[in-house]
């Protein structure tokens, strides 16, 4: 029997720290958003403005990444015209799980100021969309702003189970 | 409503007949330095290319055709979003072609703005242009250093008319606003930073072994070539051919100021880079001259042209017959005379030409827009025969194209 017993939770006990297996996979996910590039339009380079110098995306641990295998949000960033919407489906789908998609600004909302024959009016009627991002083109600070709020819903999330099906509008 | 699952993209300009041992190789459309939605078809033996078939059309959004729906004033702010890197150079473009054809005068100091917004416009492109090309060959340093500049430029801009990216700040007759009280100041601040800025530049570039290897003797574009092909700008004048419209046929204020039109008859990649750099060196000068312009000039902002343009806010609030004019211009639009107009003007990236034919409506009946870059992807079908795939990164970066202004 032991003569004296440690307190371990108590100050100056084991550097302990109760959690979830959820919430720790969350914490990781949420803070490693590697982002496809995916800079459609103007609002591509309003991305690329994000990820440089003076607004450092690296901060939240995004990392623009060339590859949709090694990405795991999609920043739909500018106009999808009906020529290109093929290729976004497709790039989504080679996309692993768990897969995130922020359309940034209103051309890839709803088509935006370009309602003409040739533009897809919304990604979201070819991809499902997380968040909606507003602005012609949106400042980088809102794209930031974008990404927390995507933080927040990752956190959410069960971790452990694989993701819900999500609906095109 | 669209269905998603029948949108079926267009093939029939790509050739995919083969010949023996080649190689297809698909570049694009969403590929990261490809500039934007550039799709090369790339035929290889080996590592070098005998064939390429740039195919556009993935950013095409018909911006020409929405043109013919809309008041002229409307229209502005689509043009922004055609060469989105230097949004005011297109805005200008479109004002000039339009003024030309009511015949309009423009106030100095509206003129002093405008000529102010296109350099600073051209500062941010060429910038922008470095940054994006010197990422695509590896020169990460570089990138982070040229959008740290081309921010302060974008604050600038953002101090003048609230936009970043997509300004839509010159309109027809003039220019909206006067200037913000701190920017000269601050522009005065930041010209005199560009020189060691680009010396910088120059510093990690101009002697780097890597560089030099992407860039020397790397897609030669040869006199005839560059002219055969309707290039300008930088494309052309990298090829030996002393022409900038700026200097041949000067709009706006360009006659009143000096500066020098810089030319190499190498016509390769790293020309190229040496003439985007001398040219944001000559800008900084324009910038400075024109900055001194400014004092002395009379307040007016916008033509008076009562018939197209509307009074000044204070008119259309005190005087009846103003506001019954602006109502009239707002809701039903300027009505330009019968006839058409074609006006090119230097654009950071070439000639940038608005055609507008006008039957005396409201609503343009045809507006066509020259864009250098368009003219600028075509050439790859020549140029990128006989290099190797790392080869075309490089090329792609130096012809500067931009997507929004190809597919319009």
């Amino acid at each position: 029997m032991a003569q004296h017993q440690v307190n371990y939770l108590k100050d100056g006990g084991l550097p302990v720290a109760l959690t979830t297996i959820d919430k720790v996979v969350n914490w990781g996910r949420s803070n490693s958003i590697w982002a496809l590039t995916y800079g459609l339009a103007c609002c591509g380079i309003e991305m690329m403005a994000s990820g440089a110098s003076r607004y450092d995306f690296d901060r939240f641990g995004t990392i623009f990444r060339a590859s949709p295998r090694q990405a795991e949000l999609m920043v739909v960033a500018g106009t999808l015209t009906k020529k290109h919407a093929e290729f976004i489906r497709r790039l989504y789908d080679q996309m692993t799980e768990p897969k995130w998609v922020i359309s940034m600004g209103s051309c890839a909302n709803t088509g935006g100021m370009f309602n003409t024959y040739a533009t897809v009016q919304g990604v979201d009627r070819v991809i499902p969309v997380d968040l909606y991002l507003p602005g012609c083109a949106p400042r980088p600070e809102t794209l930031q702003y974008a990404v927390m709020m995507l933080q927040q819903k990752i956190r959410k999330e069960p971790a452990s189970r694989s993701q819900k099906p999500k609906r095109l509008m | 409503m669209q269905q998603s699952n029948r949108l079926r993209p267009f093939f029939e300009n790509i050739s995919f007949d083969r010949e023996d041992n080649e190689l297809v190789l698909n570049f694009g459309p969403q590929h990261p330095s490809a500039h934007g939605q550039l799709r090369l078809m790339l035929h290889l033996q080996q590592e070098q290319i005998t064939k390429a078939h740039p195919d556009i059309g993935y950013l095409h959004r018909g911006m020409e055709k929405m043109a013919e729906n809309m008041i002229y004033n409307e229209f502005m702010p689509t043009t922004d979003r055609m060469d989105y890197i230097a949004s005011s150079s297109n805005n200008y473009g479109f004002a000039l072609a339009v003024e030309k054809l009511i015949g309009l005068d423009v106030p100095r100091r509206a003129k002093v703005i405008r000529m102010l917004l296109l350099e600073v416009n051209r500062l941010m492109s060429h910038l922008f242009w470095l940054a994006t090309t010197a990422l695509d060959i590896g020169a990460m340093t570089v990138f982070l250093y040229a959008f740290r500049e081309r921010e302060y430029l974008m604050d600038l801009v953002e101090d003048y008319c609230g936009a970043r990216l997509t300004h839509a700040a010159i309109r027809i007759g003039g220019v909206p606003l006067d200037l913000p009280d701190n920017f000269m100041t601050d522009l005065r601040k930041f010209l005199d930073k560009v020189p060691e800025n680009i010396k910088d530049y120059e510093d990690l570039l101009d002697k780097n072994r890597v560089w030099l290897m992407r860039m020397e003797n790397v897609g030669v574009i040869s006199k005839e070539m560059a002219l055969s092909w309707g290039c300008s700008g930088v494309m052309l004048r990298a090829s030996g051919v002393q022409w900038d419209i700026r200097k041949e046929e000067p709009y706006e204020l360009y006659d009143e100021v000096e500066f020098n039109v810089p030319v190499s008859d190498k016509g390769d990649n790293y020309a190229r880079y040496k003439l985007y750099m001398a040219e944001m060196r000559e800008s900084a000068k324009i910038l400075y001259q024109v900055a001194d312009m400014y004092e002395g000039t009379s307040t007016e902002l916008m033509a008076h042209a009562p018939q197209y343009i509307s009074a000044p806010k204070l008119e259309i609030m005190t005087q009846n017959y103003a506001l019954m004019q602006h109502f009239v211009l707002v809701t039903q639009g300027m009505r330009p005379p019968v006839g058409e107009v074609y006006i090119p003007t230097e654009s950071p990236k070439g000639e940038l030409g608005y055609y507008i034919n006008s039957q005396g409506g409201p609503y343009p009946y045809r507006l066509k827009l020259r864009a250098p870059s368009f003219w600028h992807t075509g050439i790859l079908t020549d140029l990128l025969p006989g290099h190797y795939i790392p080869d075309v990164v490089s090329i792609i970066g130096t012809t500067n194209i931009v997507f929004g202004e190809v597919d319009r």
